[in-house]
């Protein structure tokens, strides 16, 4: 993280001084979208090296995902479960924690959501949503949860336990769609019984993407004022940057741990919610997407920032959106946009480096002037 | 890290409002269906070059590709989520084509239902025979009875084994997988009443590592021919070549991984219906909304015998296939009990593969090792 530390006081001050803190504020703006594009150069060459035209790639980017009406549907329609998954990464690592395991809380939060669906099938709609959301939640949380609390009260690497947690969830998922939660008419793909028509979530009006797209953007301004406003937050982001010192300042950074994994696990849980409620219609092998890795990259490209979330998640989710056409009219291999993907998040997690590094970002730079 | 300041966020939304106003206003063009050229989009759920069940698939679209004024769409692992709905609409938003077929079984409840409302004048036909009375008309169905070909690998299977112990690799126990075991195991049984399968289910429709073990768990125990029902059958067949047992193939071609060790295999033959059925849309003719069909009808096929099959197994062999050519040929016929002792046909009774009391099958016969929990 960069140290706000350096931050010149709000508000009131010279002109130099507004000038100082704008360019340190560009800083964080900056440096991840001049990655992007580095990132998108390193691509063109990559096109250019397997005879392939970069213009045409990046304009048929362009037109999938946000030329038309149609298009900004493809790529909203992405943008609930990524911006929810990418939450997952984000709160656990404003504590210096690397969760890669989202997909596992998507995955059972869908289950507990179906699940719970069908037991408040008689239940008032209204009510049955918000059970089935906080069931989801719920599961979603305590997962993460727990791979908080192994990394705190155990020492176990949270990196690999929740990707190796996010396994069993799958294995779990698919015994209980199997087993226990079958639906008896669902032969040939072993489903949970189907949600009642009123428990379903619609689409939002005007744009033919799902509420899930809201409550993500609320997920994110919830995070955003928590971090950043709240002493709780605050809190979080001192035992992030550095835990023996949140410690010796008394801070309690087990429940912090604890508390912030499991936020990051209900939200992934919400995401499975609303692909249960609002996409499939009832818990099956659908649900694994792969959505929680994608939010992995969401969350990198937004420095863990909540409200840079919401930007970066349209954006990846309208590079997602031009993957079939790119691969119809470029006759490139579906990997394509995950290459392109891999190639601007290993750029991004090298400009990490950068920061505090070029001089044209610092006070000094501008002080002399 | 007050990254976006109000004005970034405002021009942002700005931006994207004003983006999808002026989309609104020029409207989305989507070329009306001409009688004399079409296009066609094919979805696959895993890689075209499987060598297997979407491989199958890329096999008929090949064959469409071939048809004059045809434009083939093709796109391969799409994942049974938004996504499917997502390409299927760019598909016709963008190319503007007038007949899918996104051939995953998953896709159907509740992504093509979904849309096929939507766009009337498309086309949608999906692999699975899912298709019930009520569902939109402009959506079809059409499966196979591959059943039988696994009867058939079973015939060649029962003449090649020395062991008496055949194996199959499956993925989930459900009923079209289990009539699959079934029907291997009873045709190896025409052969020799003694032999048993041993059956192992993986969990997932395509996951190699799981499908390696199983194949060699089953070459250990002694099966010395194997076949499968899993989405890519690669790597089970070269573990299976590469322990020594013979292999009988399954959804395509694969007698180029195994070579001599191939007996034979139950395919599907996509370019048989997939051109008719592109045919028929392009004369205007009606496409029955719900279509199934077997050997006789060119759903099915087998792969050629290969070198290891024996002159009295190809006679065998051959005489089962005009059988089941002919019609009303039964696999599950009794006196039959499953593998916990159960009785599931009486002596003289029998289920021919239209039988609908094959589609919920949830039962191992007798003679067929494994479980289905």
């Amino acid at each position: 993280m960069t140290s706000q530390a350096q931050i010149p006081a709000r508000g009131h001050g010279t002109g130099a001084q507004t000038l100082i803190g704008l360019m340190f504020r560009a800083e964080a703006v900056l440096i991840p979208v001049g990655a992007l594009l580095a990132g998108a150069a390193a691509f063109s060459l990559f096109l250019l090296a397997i005879g392939k035209s970069p213009a045409e790639f990046y304009a048929l980017v362009w037109k999938a995902g946000f030329s038309s009406a149609f298009s900004w549907q493809n790529t909203l329609s992405r943008v609930a479960p990524l911006v929810l998954a990418a939450l997952c990464v984000a709160l656990p690592a404003r504590l210096g924690l690397v969760i890669i395991g989202g997909e596992g809380a998507i995955v059972l939060g869908g289950l507990a959501a179906a699940v719970t669906g069908t037991a408040v099938a008689g239940l008032p709609a209204g009510i049955g949503m918000v059970t089935m959301a906080l069931a989801g939640m719920a599961l979603g949380g305590l997962w993460i949860g727990t791979i908080g609390a192994l990394r705190i009260k155990r020492g176990v690497n949270e990196t690999i336990s929740s990707l190796l947690m996010a396994y069993i969830a799958i294995a779990l998922m698919n015994h209980f769609v199997e087993g226990p939660f079958r639906d008896p008419a669902s032969l040939n793909k072993p489903s949970t019984a189907p949600l009642e028509a009123g428990l379903r979530v619609g689409d939002m009006p005007f744009v033919a993407a799902h509420w899930g797209v809201v409550a993500g953007v609320l997920a994110c301004l919830f995070c955003w004022i928590l971090i950043e406003r709240t002493t709780l937050g605050f809190a979080a982001r001192i035992a992030g940057d550095n835990v023996r010192a949140a410690q010796v300042q008394g801070l309690p950074v087990s429940r912090l741990v604890i508390g912030f994994t499991a936020l990051g696990g209900a939200f992934a849980g919400l995401a499975g919610y609303f692909e249960v409620a609002a996409v499939h219609g009832s818990a099956n092998a659908s649900l694994i997407a792969g959505y929680g890795y994608t939010g992995i990259l969401v969350a990198f490209l937004a420095r863990h920032n909540p409200l840079a979330i919401l930007p970066v998640a349209v954006l990846l989710g309208g590079f997602e959106a031009s993957s079939g056409l790119i691969q119809r009219r470029m006759d490139l291999p579906d990997a394509t946009i995950q290459v392109f993907e891999g190639m601007v998040f290993v750029i991004i997690l090298l400009s990490e480096a950068l920061y505090g590094r070029l001089r044209i970002f610092t006070p000094a730079f501008w002080e002399h002037r | 890290m007050t990254t976006f300041t109000p004005l970034n966020r405002r021009r942002f939304l700005g931006a994207s409002t004003a983006a999808l106003g002026a989309a609104a206003l020029g409207g989305l063009s989507r070329p009306a269906m001409a009688a004399d050229n079409l296009t066609v989009g094919f979805i696959y759920v895993g890689p075209k070059d499987d060598f297997g069940y979407n491989q199958a698939h890329a096999e008929g679209a090949a064959a469409v590709k071939a048809m004059a004024g045809v434009t083939v769409l093709e796109e391969e692992n799409v994942p049974e989520s938004q996504d499917v709905q997502n390409t299927m609409e760019s598909m016709i938003n963008f190319d503007g084509a007038g007949l899918l077929f996104p051939t995953s079984f998953g896709y159907f409840n509740p992504h093509i239902l979904e849309l096929a409302p939507k766009y009337s004048d498309v086309r949608f036909e999906h692999c699975g025979g899912l298709w019930t009375e009520g569902n939109p008309t402009n959506a079809g169905s059409y499966f196979g009875y591959i059943g039988m070909g696994q009867y058939l690998n079973g015939v060649a299977a029962g003449h090649a084994s020395k062991t008496k112990k055949i194996g199959f690799v499956a993925a989930k126990p459900i009923p079209q997988v289990l009539n699959n075991i079934n029907s291997f195991l009873l045709g190896a049984r025409a052969v020799d009443p003694t032999i048993t399968c041993q059956v192992i289910f993986t969990g997932e429709w395509s996951l190699a590592v799981k499908e390696a073990e199983a194949t060699n768990a089953l070459a250990d125990q002694g099966c010395d021919v194997i076949t499968c029902h899993v989405d890519g059958p690669k790597v089970v067949c070269e573990t299976a070549v590469a322990r020594g047992a013979y292999v009988c193939g399954y959804h395509a071609d694969q007698s180029p991984l195994a070579g001599d060790m191939y007996l034979t295999g139950a395919e599907w033959n996509w370019a048989s219906v997939y051109t008719d059925m592109v045919a028929k849309t392009m004369a205007g003719e009606p496409i029955d909304n719900f279509v199934r069909g077997g050997l006789a009808d060119g759903f099915i096929k087998m792969s050629p015998l290969g070198p290891a099959v024996s002159d009295t197994a190809r006679a065998q062999f051959e005489a089962v296939k005009a059988e089941i050519v002919a019609g009303g040929f039964a696999a599950i016929k009794g006196p039959l009990k499953d593998n916990k002792g159960n009785v599931i046909a009486a002596a003289g009774e029998g289920f021919v593969e239209t039988d609908v009391k094959l589609e919920s099958m949830d039962y191992l016969v007798e003679g067929v090792l494994g479980s289905t929990s």
